[in-house]
């Protein structure tokens, strides 16, 4: 096969072309049509400038430009990998297909395996949280999509701590993958999903474009930590729908550290009585990384709650994006909704964009916002220094406090500890790079 | 009779609270109720004062003769019935001292007596803050907003002296309240004591009737009054607690 | 809440009497043709005598306007908007200048008299000379007033003894004709002529507004305002507003605006540019009550108004206030370009949407200069079908080392049927500018207006006074004489919309 190397949305929509004969679930009609209507979405988006008002603050040029091939999984079975955040159970992908010999899932109260695996039993659940015309990068996403973990904990089960591992084995050209999540919580279920992206271990140029269809029922509570660690050449695209029933809880945090092009949704409904949404995370950047955390949160049900807290700190010549909007509909009285957003300049060539965003139509409600961007508090820095502190600690310090503000909303405390790990020493380890 | 409550029921929410309240105060008396938490205390005043949401399901309730029951909260007001509140209400950006003017108009207005203007308001306004140890700044602030919660009685007691209300039911007042502040909110409900002046005192202790002193005190158990008596029954309260009353009730 | 609704219905019931500014002034006036074209544009210029330069800078607008879109990201609905099937040019037929009150149109005076202007002033608002000219003698502090009505300002009070401290306080037209070097000298230098759509329209066919020049060191000894009444149906208003402030020079300026109650829609797409240079301040207060539209949302202005301040000078200010209570529909953000360093702007905003009026409100604040700072308070109050956004932006450039901002934004919401939204958008590339953006939404409580209604207050006083209360740190900025009036103007607004 001759590598043909094509750019911007044309570049994916002709290798959706060359690829459909060969992607799973290829003879199963409702998928061949999902496919089919996300490229018609996605060739008729194409991929959003700025002059879209999403995409305002984060240009996507680089990535039509880089031109992405098909990802050729070359991690074998006896490599070594991270240690685990939980109790043994891993789920692993590399290059966004479920890998058995990787995972260690045996013996779990609930079933985790793979989405490719599964297919033809699919029908009518990939799609039905995020559906693929919505979002330009979930078409893209239906479009090509091969794999993902497929999760479903029983009713009352509660699912313990699973660990996914999300590696990108990198080659010496561009490679990309897609992967969709399937997670399903039934009433009264848990789970703590920790999820950790990597790689490559080399400098390639990847995209990971997952996708999360997150279902959590009546009085369940999904916590979803994901720490993307990536290499800095890659480009991270995803997207997380969740859907939280009456009672429920979701808890996500996003940590963002690697990667140079970021750009993660988060898409929540309250859809029944009482459900909460925890929402919180943290954007570490330096050099020239771009990185866009958006949320949008949709309070359709009385009575519900939400709580966000999403930190920035920008060093080099990094540019952060925060684009939050909470929707109140008419039906949500009583709702109670708070978002904060928070970023440290560290350096004279960081800039930070952010747009917070209220939409109200219920009277009987209490929602607030705030925003701060600034630099570390002169007055803390010296107070820390009068009482002996060395500079670059102090620093080192209030910014490890400032991001510890955002790991604390974190409901479960594996989740809290691997994030905290995942922040702390940030600052030395730039510093001295 | 000033206050008569003949049989009075109330719900909230569809879940009764008072289930039948009969009780009766001469004009120139104070009475108080005393009862422990979740017996009705709060729901007797908001019912009295009108608050929405409080729904009379029986019974009758007139202040010197007239249906009060029929009347919105600002008639009652302006009737004389004047409502210490157990949580003063915070009114951002309200001026207080615009806010008690504006109370204190509404109800001369109906009086038939002639409004304040800024300055003759403040003259009175000052002469009451005085007796009751209150700054001028309280005037500035918003309505309640960033007071204490003694100032916030104090507050409300300034309200009522100003209001020279003809019955005075105190919710709780003494909740929350040190030593030096319940002598000032009694030393305010006592320079009201006289033959047109009736008070309702709603408390969970024993302690505030020290400094005002009840010519009767009922005990409110389940939504009922459970037994009446002079002043020597609330001393007995503070002795045995509200167990052998609820006994000697069942 | 059963408080709430019932205070609803009460008020509602009043709404169509709530809008008492809504009659017509039957008086003779001169149109010119319907629609919108090169010639119309000619029309207008040489109906007001201009310069060669002023048509080919209109002419200009004109043909940028054609290229330009209409734009679609406020959140604000109405119907296509036919450019063609309204006047651009209507004034009242000008009789030689009337020498007394009693030469004066009754129709005008009977106007100015119903809309509350004193008759001192009423009569120099119809164009008598030197009615005006001796000091007030009720002892309060005189207001110069230009009177604009439809498209040409019809009389300024105060000119000569403005002219004696060096200040211009006139009709743009005028100045155009009396200070042609130092209107070309500024205009379109804040607004330029392709700004945005309605500003390019605007440039194109605008047809009066106020000029003001304030001196080196001046401080202008009375308040300065404009009064802007549309009375002509099927007509639009393209006002432009031209403020210099010298260095070390100080003006407060104010405009007010109604308009009749019509069944039709009527545009007013207004420019104001502010220059202030060293150490000037300039306070620029807006009491805006076009005609809202009644109760089903038949009719009312849009009122698509493009504002700009720009601090030139080393620590000069700017501080915008608005009032806004009318209008179908309100698209404006009066805005500050802070480029001297230590330069400071301020935005405090009321803006009140009831029954089915619609604003998109708020400031963009532009921070290039050192040490530049500024504030926004912004005060949505939604009520009926109301839709209230607060949209704003704060961008602060690398230059801006030290730059300060500080912005509060908070809605109530009165009724279940309404919307208020907060659309801030906050830009910082400098690292040692610090930006702070907080919003609240809330509601009347139940308990508070209870706690009022206990004190012997009617449910509409209670609700008014909560509503100046949440709007207090606002109504602070207004001059004293209009905090009043703008005071009164809330509770009538709420009246008819609030409940």
């Amino acid at each position: 096969m001759t590598a043909v190397r094509h750019t911007g949305a044309e570049g994916f929509l002709q290798r959706f072309e060359g690829l459909r004969a060969r992607l799973p679930g290829r003879r199963l009609p409702w998928l061949e049509a999902l496919r089919e209507d996300a490229a018609r979405a996605f060739r008729a988006q194409g991929l959003p400038t700025r002059r879209v008002e999403a995409w305002k603050y984060t240009d996507l040029r680089p990535l039509g430009e880089a031109g992405f091939e098909e990802a050729l999984s070359s991690i074998d079975g006896g490599q070594a990998l991270p240690a685990a955040h939980g109790g043994g159970a891993r789920a692993v992908l590399v290059d966004g297909r479920f890998r058995a010999d990787l995972s260690a899932l045996d013996g779990l109260p609930y079933a985790a395996g793979s989405v490719a695996a599964a297919l033809p039993g699919l029908e009518g659940r990939i799609g039905a949280v995020a559906p693929a015309a919505a979002l330009p990068m979930v078409a893209l996403n239906a479009m090509l999509f091969e794999d993902g973990l497929l999760l479903t904990v029983p009713a009352g089960v509660p699912g313990g701590v699973l660990d996914l591992l999300s590696l990108a084995s990198g080659g010496a050209r561009p490679e990309a993958f897609h992967p969709r999540h399937l997670i399903r919580l039934e009433a009264g279920a848990s789970l703590t999903l920790i999820e950790t992206a990597m790689g490559p271990e080399h400098d390639g140029t990847t995209l990971h474009n997952p996708i999360y269809e997150i279902e959590v029922a009546e009085g369940a509570t999904l916590v979803h930590a994901r720490l993307q660690q990536e290499g800095r050449q890659g480009f991270h695209l995803s997207a997380v729908h969740a859907r939280v029933a009456a009672g429920g809880t979701y808890d996500n945090f996003t940590l963002v550290a690697g990667a140079r092009l970021t750009r993660n949704e988060i898409h929540i409904a309250l859809t029944g009585p009482g459900a909460s949404a925890h929402m919180n995370g943290a954007q570490l950047l330096a050099g020239g990384q771009h990185a866009d955390t958006t949320t949008y949160l949709d309070h359709a049900a009385p009575g519900c709650a939400s709580r966000q807290t999403y930190k920035t700190v920008l060093a080099g010549r990094s540019r952060g994006v925060f684009q939050g909007k909470i929707l109140v509909r008419q039906a949500a009285q009583k709702t109670d909704g708070y978002q904060m957003n928070q970023a440290l300049l560290l350096s004279p060539d960081a800039e930070m964009n952010s747009k917070p965003q209220l939409e109200i139509y219920a009277d009987d409600v209490k929602c607030s916002h705030g925003a701060t961007v600034g630099e570390i508090d002169h007055g803390q820095l010296f107070y820390l220094r009068s009482r002996g502190v060395p500079e670059a600690q102090a620093r080192s310090l209030l910014i490890q406090a400032f991001l510890q503000e955002a790991v604390e909303g974190v409901t479960d405390e594996t989740a809290r500890a691997a994030l905290g790990a995942a922040v702390s020493g940030w600052w030395e380890r730039e510093a001295l790079a | 009779m000033s206050l008569v409550i003949e049989n009075l029921s109330a719900a909230v929410d569809g879940k009764p609270i008072l289930n039948g309240i009969t009780l009766a105060i001469p004009a120139g008396e104070i009475h108080a109720v005393m009862g422990p938490n979740g017996s009705g205390k709060s729901t007797l005043s908001y019912v009295l004062a009108g608050r929405d949401g409080y729904e009379v399901t029986g019974g009758i309730a007139t202040f010197e003769g007239h249906d009060i029951l029929a009347m919105e909260p600002e008639e009652r007001a302006a009737a004389g019935l004047f409502l210490a509140f157990q949580y003063p209400v915070e009114l951002p950006g309200v001026g207080n001292a615009l806010f008690l003017r504006t109370a204190l108009n509404a109800i001369r207005k109906h009086r038939g007596e002639p409004e304040l203007d800024a300055m003759q308001f403040l003259k009175v306004a000052r002469e009451r803050m005085r007796t009751l140890n209150m700054t001028d700044e309280m005037l500035r602030r918003g309505v309640n907003v960033g007071f204490s919660g003694g100032e916030k009685k104090r507050n409300e007691v300034l309200q009522m002296a100003l209001l020279q209300p003809r019955l005075a039911i105190l919710d709780e007042t003494d909740s929350g309240l040190d030593i030096d502040a319940l002598k000032i909110v009694a030393d305010g409900v006592n320079a009201l004591r006289g033959p047109n002046f009736s008070a309702l005192v709603i408390t969970h202790y024993q302690r505030l009737l020290n400094y005002i002193v009840p010519d009767r005190v009922h005990v409110l158990l389940d939504g009922r009054i459970a037994t009446s008596g002079g002043p020597e029954l609330a001393q007995r309260l503070e002795a045995e607690g509200y167990a052998t009353i609820q006994a000697e009730a069942a | 809440m059963p408080a709430v609704t019932e205070t609803l219905e009460t008020v509602q019931s009043v709404t169509d009497s709530g809008y008492k500014w809504g009659f017509e002034t039957d008086i003779e006036m001169e149109f010119a043709p319907k629609g919108l074209n090169e010639d119309i544009v000619r029309f207008i210029s040489a109906k007001k005598n201009e310069p060669a330069w002023l048509l080919e800078w209109r002419l200009k607008a004109y043909a940028l306007w054609q290229k330009m879109e209409e734009p679609t990201w406020a959140a604000v609905k109405y119907p296509p908007i036919d450019y063609q099937d309204a006047y651009y040019y209507a004034a009242p037929v000008q009789k030689a200048k009337p020498k007394s009150l009693d030469e004066v149109d009754p129709e005008l005076l009977r106007t100015y008299a119903k809309l509350g202007i004193p008759l001192k002033e009423q009569a120099i608002l119809a164009g008598v000379e030197g009615a005006g000219d001796s000091p007030s003698d009720s002892g309060r502090m005189p207001i110069a007033v230009d009177a604009v009505f439809d498209s040409v300002s019809v009389a300024t009070s105060y000119k000569e003894r403005l002219a004696k401290e060096g200040i211009i306080f006139c009709a743009i037209s005028e100045a155009v004709q009396e200070y042609p070097d130092l209107v070309r000298q500024y205009l379109g230098t804040v607004v330029p002529q392709g700004d945005n759509f309605y500003a390019a329209l605007n440039s194109a066919v605008f047809t009066d507004g106020s000029f003001v020049y304030i001196p080196k060191g001046v401080r202008c000894p009375m308040e300065l305002s404009t009064y802007f009444r549309i009375n002509a149906k099927s007509t639009g208003q393209f006002e432009r507003t031209l403020i210099i402030a010298e260095e070390g020079s100080h003006v407060s300026y104010l405009e007010g605006c109604t308009a009749p109650m019509r069944d039709e829609n009527q545009l007013h797409a207004a420019v104001v540019e502010l220059v202030a240079l060293d150490d000037a301040t300039i306070k620029y207060s807006t009491v805006q009550n076009w005609y809202p539209g009644d109760a089903e949302g038949r009719g009312g202005i849009y009122n698509f108004v493009t504002k700009r301040a720009q601090c030139r000078g080393r620590r000069s200010k700017v501080s915008w206030t608005q009032v806004e209570t009318g209008s179908a529909i309100t698209w404006k953000y009066p805005s500050c370009v802070l480029l001297g360093d230590d330069s400071v702007g301020e935005f405090y905003s009321v803006a009140i949407t009831n029954n089915w009026q619609q604003a998109d409100t708020g400031t963009k604040m532009i921070h290039v200069g050192k040490r530049t700072s500024s504030t926004i308070v912004s005060k949505g109050i939604s009520a009926g079908q109301g839709q209230n956004t607060y949209r704003g932006l704060v961008r602060v450039a690398p230059t801006a080392s030290g730059a300060r901002n500080f912005t509060q934004c908070d809605s109530l919401l009165i009724g279940d049927r309404c919307g208020a939204h907060t659309v801030p958008y906050i830009e910082n590339r400098c690292m040692t500018a610090k930006v702070e953006h907080e919003a609240t939404t809330s509601r009347i409580a139940e308990d508070q207006l209870f706690y009022c209604r206990q004190r012997g207050l009617t449910q509409e006083d209670a609700v008014g006074l909560i509503v100046n209360g949440f709007c207090r740190e606002v109504l602070k900025e207004l001059p004293m004489e209009f905090a009043v009036e703008a005071q009164k103007l809330l509770q009538i607004s709420l009246e008819g919309s609030v409940g």
